[in-house]
């Protein structure tokens, strides 16, 4: 299952890891992605904290952390490549995976369909 | 244009210094010295000259284009103020000379200088005294947050760590207040532009230090509740911070110390009339309420009894030194001839003229460009381009095309808070037929946007370089190639 919130971040659960990245509509907002500042392995995060970093032409922007968690893995390949959050942000762009993460606080979030709908009031 | 490097040729000189008729000395010890020779161009003093004199004609500037660079205030710079600058008994002082036996009596025309303006500075902003050492307008920001601090650690408020900073502030707010050392919290912008204020009580607390406030606001707009504002995060406890980058908008019409801000810094490379940009340096001095003046940096030029002017360094209090010496005297000096030339009356014409002449183009524009919030501004104008984009035309594109017509593009995708923004600042300084043609390229480019979109994102076509490719010089930069 996927959920996104109000500030364009996404999480996929896969039992008890959350993969966590940026949505298509954030990316293409960007524009092109030119650097990006991940968390290290380890990290405690609440949710609303400053995860990382990513930088564009246009601007940098914060990525908030949807979720609470501790980060397990890092997706390194960003550090060459940080088109692939242009290419593929929804699935070769993650940013990263964490673990301790609470459910409930899925909660909050928004599912694809509502996710558009709320895109569609935006613009 | 090739580079100087390829310019050089082996054993190439600008001039011939005679040999030594006395013996070398090796002063500087063997460990010290490099081992290979610096790899210098070698080139004459012609080829020196007509390379940077080429490389100055590719220049665009206030000198040669109009620059409407929104929040950066790059109005014309009097060419009268660098004669003032120029005057041997300013250029050649030694900035050491009044920390010398006597050296005060051989600097006081450069002390009356820095307190005059510390003066008149003061008067402007509704403010006590004013440092004038902050050598650019983040460092001015650094300075007066580190006052706030400084303020309630002698209060023994140990527990304010937090600094409110609104969404429509200069970037380098947040940035000053986490390098001196707090916590920053944003707050939102309401639907009109203004601060939030439902949002700034949620906010407010026992933690709250102060609030970063840029008034006029980067969306050229002035909060219409900056009174309450204040009111408010006084009653809390916190302290008022005014970036005055924009203080163009609002000289000699409304004192930022009137209206219930403590501390505040003013840009005289903007405001003021100094080299900006690459010309600089830059100065930002910070205007304070009374109960701040005893933290203020050292040295402050004081006047005594008998009209003769001292440096002074006995404040317990202060925050300390905080740049070399006495801040950047000859832009302070600039800024001093500005001030005397234009006066009260001068000052008033100033403000009137730099916000008249943006709602001129922010109206003229209007049919063409969509704007997030339709209300007068002040210094400058914000549209967003997403008009344009729906046709395949970003903001970036119509900055390039701007170069083409003639014009330093305005600043873009700057505030954040506005999608696709072109944010636009003519100054007080341009004429209304520089203004007009302006408009005229820019109602050109959303009506070709409309018929020939392609044309303009290829723009740039008349520069020494076509259009630059700005996300690989961005991934794979290379500062130096002397290839």
């Amino acid at each position: 299952m996927k959920y996104y919130s109000e500030d364009h971040e996404w999480v996929e659960i896969h039992g008890e890891e959350a993969t966590i990245g940026i949505s298509e509509y954030a990316a293409k907002q960007l524009g092109d992605i030119t650097y990006v500042e991940l968390p290290s392995e380890d990290d405690d995060f609440i949710v609303g904290d400053t995860l990382g970093v990513v930088e564009s032409v246009k601007a940098a922007s914060d990525i908030y952390s949807p979720v609470s968690g501790t980060v397990v893995m890092i997706n390194d390949a960003l550090e060459d490549e940080p088109n692939l959050i242009n290419e593929s942000p929804e699935d070769k762009g993650w940013l990263c995976k964490l673990t301790n993460i609470d459910t409930s606080e899925l909660d909050d979030m928004m599912n694809v369909d509502a996710y558009d709908k709320y895109l569609k009031e935006l613009s | 244009m090739k580079l100087i490097f390829s310019i050089s040729r082996s054993g190439r000189r600008g001039s011939s210094i005679p040999k030594a008729d006395v013996p070398e000395m090796n002063a500087i010890p063997q460990r010290f010295r490099r081992k290979k020779s610096a790899e210098l161009p070698e080139v004459s003093e012609q080829e020196v000259i007509r390379h940077f004199t080429a490389l100055s004609r590719k220049n665009m500037g206030v000198d040669t284009n109009f620059y409407p660079l929104g929040s950066c205030t790059m109005k014309y710079n009097p060419k009268f103020h660098e004669r003032i600058a120029a005057l041997p008994g300013f250029a050649e002082l030694h900035p050491l000379l009044p920390q010398l036996r006597h050296g005060g009596a051989l600097t006081q025309g450069a002390l009356a200088v820095i307190y005059e303006a510390e003066r008149i500075l003061s008067e402007l902003l509704g403010f006590s005294a004013c440092t004038m050492q902050p050598l650019a307008g983040a460092h001015g920001e650094l300075a007066g947050v580190m006052l706030i601090a400084a303020y309630h650690k002698a209060c023994k408020d140990d527990k304010r760590k937090v600094m409110l900073i609104p969404d429509a502030a200069h970037g380098t707010n947040p940035a000053s207040a986490a390098v001196a050392g707090f916590d920053t919290v944003e707050i939102a912008s309401d639907s009109e532009g203004n601060v939030d204020l439902e949002d700034l009580k949620k906010h407010l607390g026992p933690e709250v230090a102060g609030l970063m406030l840029t008034c006029p606001n980067t969306l050229g707009l002035f909060d219409r509740n900056v009174k309450e504002i204040c009111r408010l995060v006084h009653e809390a406890g916190g302290l008022c911070y005014c970036d005055g980058a924009n203080f163009n908008a609002i000289i000699g019409r409304v004192r930022p110390g009137d209206l219930g801000f403590d501390v505040m810094h003013v840009n005289l490379h903007k405001t003021f009339s100094t080299p900006h940009g690459g010309g600089g340096p830059g100065s930002g001095p910070v205007g304070v309420a009374e109960k701040l003046v005893p933290y203020l940096p050292v040295s402050r030029v004081t006047k005594r009894s008998d009209g003769t002017y001292a440096l002074e360094y006995d404040y317990p209090d202060s925050i300390g030194y905080i740049a070399p010496f006495y801040g950047n005297f000859g832009i302070i000096l600039r800024a001093y001839a500005y001030m005397l030339t234009l006066g009260r009356e001068g000052f008033r014409r100033v403000s009137e003229n730099a916000v008249l002449n943006a709602n001129y183009i922010r109206c003229r524009l209007a049919p063409y460009y969509d704007q997030k919030y339709d209300r007068f501004s002040m210094h400058e104008c914000v549209f967003s381009a997403t008009r344009q984009v729906a046709k395949g035309v970003h903001a970036l594109d119509i900055a390039k095309a701007l170069i083409d017509r003639g014009y330093h593009p305005p600043t873009i995708y700057f505030p954040l808070i506005v999608p696709e923004a072109l944010m636009i600042e003519p100054t007080e300084t341009e004429s209304k037929d520089t203004i007009d043609s302006f408009i005229e390229a820019m109602i050109e480019i959303a009506k070709m946007t409309e018929t020939n979109p392609e044309q303009i994102q290829q723009a740039p076509v008349t520069t020494p370089v076509k259009r630059m490719d700005e996300t690989r010089a961005a991934r794979t930069p290379v500062v130096a190639d002397l290839g």
